[in-house]
């Protein structure tokens, strides 16, 4: 005979019949009666059949070798498509389709058949097709022959015997599938795939029914469920027993089937082929899947990690290249992790690949992780809009529920509009994202809501500047005014940044300055953010223009907290310096003039206010160096107690400088907060500090310092800690208010309530320091009359 | 309109490119290479400036009488070049930004893949799916 040329796929196929019907195991032969049985199950006339062998030459060698079933098996197929058997047919004919032979457990076969005839191209899938049904004769053992065309049609009607039938038909690729990969190693062993096939037999006999027979199954064009080829990259190979139980009832039902109408095939099929979603997983495909997942991850709520699903899924033995697009269209948050859905779908896919369906381009929708409305999806699937996989809901990860529901609402629109799935992506979880919360990213979601910052309460900082104004001139204790007054200026252009960092501020200032929660002025806080926000849109620039010291790391609401602080604190101030000896005309602290000085009295209360005034307060000026004051008086407080006349120099920067005690400790103490300060008010503090510099600077930065690094100072803040503890602890129980909420009226109502609750504390605290303030002052000016009258004499 | 866009590794060699009218693809694979060297020096220029998206961004590495070259380097030094046909109405400067956002996005994609071994050349569908809309469409 001339050479037979075949196809990749008819040489698969051709193959596999003939190790079917080598039952020998010669590898040569095809004992007679095999091939007659094959033969009469591609259901051709007897003369036909008789012809076929003729042509092949079997008759003439009296045997069918290799290449005589092989040409046999084309005239097969020859004669199934209707053309006349010639010898010269068997290589002109083009794109014959294989033949056909009626399939008792071939349901399996038949529906190979088909998909040869229809998935040609899936060269793949052919070694793992063509295996089952060959393997499968080998395992049944003299049932086969029938074998009729008509899969799923005659397990329809097997429905009855369905367990073992339907697993046949529904996974025909399940055990080839599985075969496909032992055959690669096994060269064309038969025996060893069958083990392959009982595991998931097993599983669908339970539950396969005429639905699971129905499903995917059906249409013959269609994937088949890729219910088979589960255990194929699974473990432990069934036990064959479960095989051979297999085989047994697959003889009844191929004798069985094999009466099934082949007239009806067709019809049922197109029937099911209907309804039926290829890409639907069945009950028992899931709970393999679950399965399997357990075996990776036992918390069906957590996610399997990339690397662990790699080699997982590399098992599978497909392409990396199809792995990868299995990922890419399974993971669905594109995290880098597999939830049970995304694995259920993962290895759908990698079953349907394996058993030579392509794989779309989209996921589809009966695979998609159900998140929340997958109603919305648009067609995705090209299957039937068969949401069964919907009933998995449950098993949604509820961590990505954030984000998923939007996207899952929009997942169909997001395959098609690219910036919406960047945005999505930019929304998701998935922490591979990146950061780029520009604002001229118009985030839909939400929770983008949070990260980004959200300029809000430009007003009420404006607000809380004019009630602080208004109560400034309103109360007797105007003197704070002054520097105040010189504070706004500064404030305005800090709270023109300040809508743009507000938000920021709170993160600048989360140097554990808890006191800082009263300060957060916006202008301090701007200038810190600013400094150090990136990504918003340059607002940086002005940075230097707020004096205050850096700003809390409180978020803006503290800030009004702050303001009203402040405004308490201003009050008292005012009082203080109303009754408080002329203070010295020390230098100002801050570089505004108009601040009286008098600091002393300021001091102690901007040294709490301080943190406060910072915050968009006009005090900004007054209060640097009252806060720096304060840091003397917490420092003097400290001294108090230990009664060391230094802090008392201490306490009074400016004017003490001169005389400043080379106290090591106070020095040490301001230096440090110097440094410290420094930095932190580098760029909130230059104004201000510009004048009395050192003096002023220390005092406030001790304090801020001793709040932001407490360790540092502790030891030497623990004395003052008293009461800069205690105002601390005031400023920091002020809860950080979610700075996305500014305009949230109830958030403002809260935050106001928790400010005034500080601002009472405070006020107390202020009291209470103001006095100790008036104390010390009296130390210190009795010390200030022993040291001029001590003078004199150290001259001598 | 994007007509070629490409990615490029590290070590400078291509992960991804891909240009629209095929029959000058050379041209672009040459523009693209020579353009490295640009992207070289720009980088360099910024020295150890903290990394932001504004530094990611590149932008116009040189302009050409038909066509503009852009550039954006990720912080794993995967560069992307995109040449732009400079007849087109000339895209804004926020419109390339966004682009290369979306060639960021979808190479972040790519990259958690698992399956993916960063070196590789870029398969992905999804990735090409990305950049032929917005060769396409061009923005």
């Amino acid at each position: 005979m001339e050479g037979l040329t075949l196809s990749d796929a008819e040489q698969k196929y051709y193959s596999d019949l003939f190790s079917y019907c080598d039952i020998e195991s010669t590898k040569k032969v095809a004992s007679n009666g095999r091939v007659v049985e094959l033969f009469r199950a591609a259901q051709l006339p007897n003369e036909v059949v008789l012809q076929i062998m003729e042509l092949c030459g079997a008759t003439r060698l009296g045997y069918f070798g290799r290449s005589q079933f092989y040409i046999a098996l084309k005239l097969v197929a020859v004669a199934q498509s209707g053309l006349p058997l010639r010898v010269e047919s068997i290589n002109t004919v083009k794109d014959l389709p294989l033949p056909r032979f009626g399939a008792s457990k071939n349901e399996q076969e038949s529906r190979h058949t088909t998909s040869y005839s229809s998935d040609t191209e899936n060269q793949g899938s052919y070694s793992g097709v063509i295996p089952p049904p060959p393997g499968r004769v080998q395992v049944k053992k003299g049932s086969v022959s029938h074998d009729t065309v008509q899969p799923r049609p005659s397990t329809d009607q097997q429905e009855s015997t369905s367990p073992v039938v339907s697993p046949q038909q529904s996974p025909p690729t399940s055990p080839h599938s599985w075969r496909k990969h032992n055959r690669h190693p096994s060269g064309g062993n038969n025996e060893r795939p069958l083990p392959g096939p009982g595991p998931f037999w097993s599983p669908f006999s339970e539950a396969q029914t005429g639905s699971s027979a129905g499903d995917a199954m059906w249409s013959g064009h269609s994937p088949p469920p890729p219910q088979e080829n589960w255990v194929s990259f699974a473990d432990t190979p069934p036990t064959s027993t479960l095989l051979a139980m297999h085989p047994a009832s697959v003889q009844d039902q191929t004798t069985v089937r094999t009466v099934a109408s082949a007239t009806t095939a067709n019809e049922i099929r197109r029937q099911s082929s209907s309804y039926d979603d290829p890409w639907k997983i069945t009950d028992e495909q899931r709970q393999y899947y679950v399965n399997q997942f357990k075996t990776i991850q036992p918390d069906l709520n957590g996610f399997i990690p990339g690397s662990a699903a790699k080699e997982f899924f590399t098992k599978s033995k497909l392409p990396i290249l199809e792995l990868s697009h299995i990922w890419e269209l399974s993971d669905f948050d594109k995290d880098g992790a597999l939830t049970l859905d995304e694995f259920c779908a993962a290895f759908h896919l990698v079953v349907a690949r394996k058993n030579g369906y392509d794989l779309p381009e989209k996921l589809p929708e009966s695979l998609m992780p159900k998140l929340i409305d997958l109603e919305d999806s648009a067609d995705v699937g090209d299957q039937s809009g068969e949401v069964g996989y919907s009933g998995s809901p449950a098993e949604a990860p509820p961590s990505k529920s954030p984000s998923m529901p939007s996207l899952n609402q929009t997942w169909p629109e997001l395959n098609q509009s690219s910036e919406q799935w960047e945005t999505f992506s930019e929304r998701s979880s998935s922490s591979q994202t990146l950061t780029q919360f520009d604002s001229n990213i118009a985030p839909a979601d939400p929770d983008t809501a949070i990260v980004h910052p959200v300029p809000i309460r430009m007003t009420p900082s404006k607000i809380h500047m004019q009630e602080m104004e208004l109560k400034r001139t309103g109360s007797d204790h105007t003197n704070p005014t002054s520097p105040l007054l010189v504070k706004p200026p500064d404030l305005s252009e800090e709270n023109k940044i300040n809508s743009s960092v507000k938000f920021v501020s709170g993160n600048t200032v989360a140097d554990g300055y808890s006191s800082s929660d009263s300060f957060t002025s916006d202008p301090e806080q701007i200038g810190n953010t600013v400094t150090r926000q990136r990504s918003h849109s340059g607002t940086s620039p002005d940075n230097t223009a707020p004096p205050p010291p850096p700003p809390r790391p409180h978020p803006s609401h503290s800030r009004s907290s702050s303001l009203d602080m402040n405004r308490t604190f201003t009050v008292t101030t005012g009082q203080q310096q109303a009754g408080v000896v002329a203070h010295p005309p020390a230098v100002p602290p801050r570089p505004q003039p108009s601040q009286a000085p008098g600091s002393h009295v300021h001091r102690p209360v901007d040294a709490e206010g301080l943190i406060t005034h910072t915050s968009t307060s006009p005090q900004q000026i007054p209060e640097q160096p009252n806060f720096a004051d304060f840091s003397q008086f917490e420092v003097f407080a400290a001294s108090s107690v230990n009664e060391e006349p230094d802090d008392e120099a201490e306490m009074h920067p400016e004017v003490l400088q001169v005389e400043k005690t080379s106290d090591p400790s106070s020095s040490l103490r301001v230096a440090k907060p110097d440094g410290r300060v420094e930095e932190k008010t580098a760029a909130s503090a230059p104004a201000n500090v510009g004048k009395s510099t050192t003096p002023l600077a220390p005092p406030p930065k001790p304090i801020r310092r001793r709040l932001k690094s407490e360790d540092e100072l502790r030891p030497e803040v623990d004395e003052h800690s008293q009461k800069t503890g205690v105002l601390a602890a005031v400023l920091a129980s002020q809860p950080s208010i979610p700075r996305s909420v500014g305009k949230d009226k109830k958030a403002i109502q809260a935050s106001i309530r928790r400010n005034k609750e500080t601002n009472t504390v405070l006020a107390r605290l202020n009291s209470e320091l103001q006095q100790q303030l008036k104390d010390v002052l009296e130390e210190r000016i009795s010390l200030e009359v022993q040291l001029e009258q001590l003078r004199p004499f150290s001259h001598l | 309109m994007a007509v070629c866009i490409a990615v490029i590794a590290k070590e400078n060699y291509p992960l991804y490119i891909r240009s629209i009218p095929a029959e000058h693809e050379l041209k672009f694979h040459y523009t693209v290479h020579t353009s490295l060297d640009v992207v070289d020096e720009k980088v360099s220029a910024m020295g150890k400036a903290l990394v932001d998206q504004r530094e990611l961004y590149l932008g116009l590495l040189y302009p050409t009488e038909d066509y503009k070259v852009y550039g954006y380097v990720t912080n794993s030094k995967v560069k992307f070049v995109m040449v732009v046909d400079s007849s087109n109405t000339a895209l804004r400067d926020n419109e390339i930004r966004s682009m290369f956002r979306k060639l960021h996005n979808s190479y972040t994609d790519v990259m958690c893949n698992p399956f993916y071994n960063p070196g590789d050349r870029i398969h992905s569908r999804a990735f090409d799916n990305m950049v032929t809309s917005m060769m396409v469409q061009g923005c």
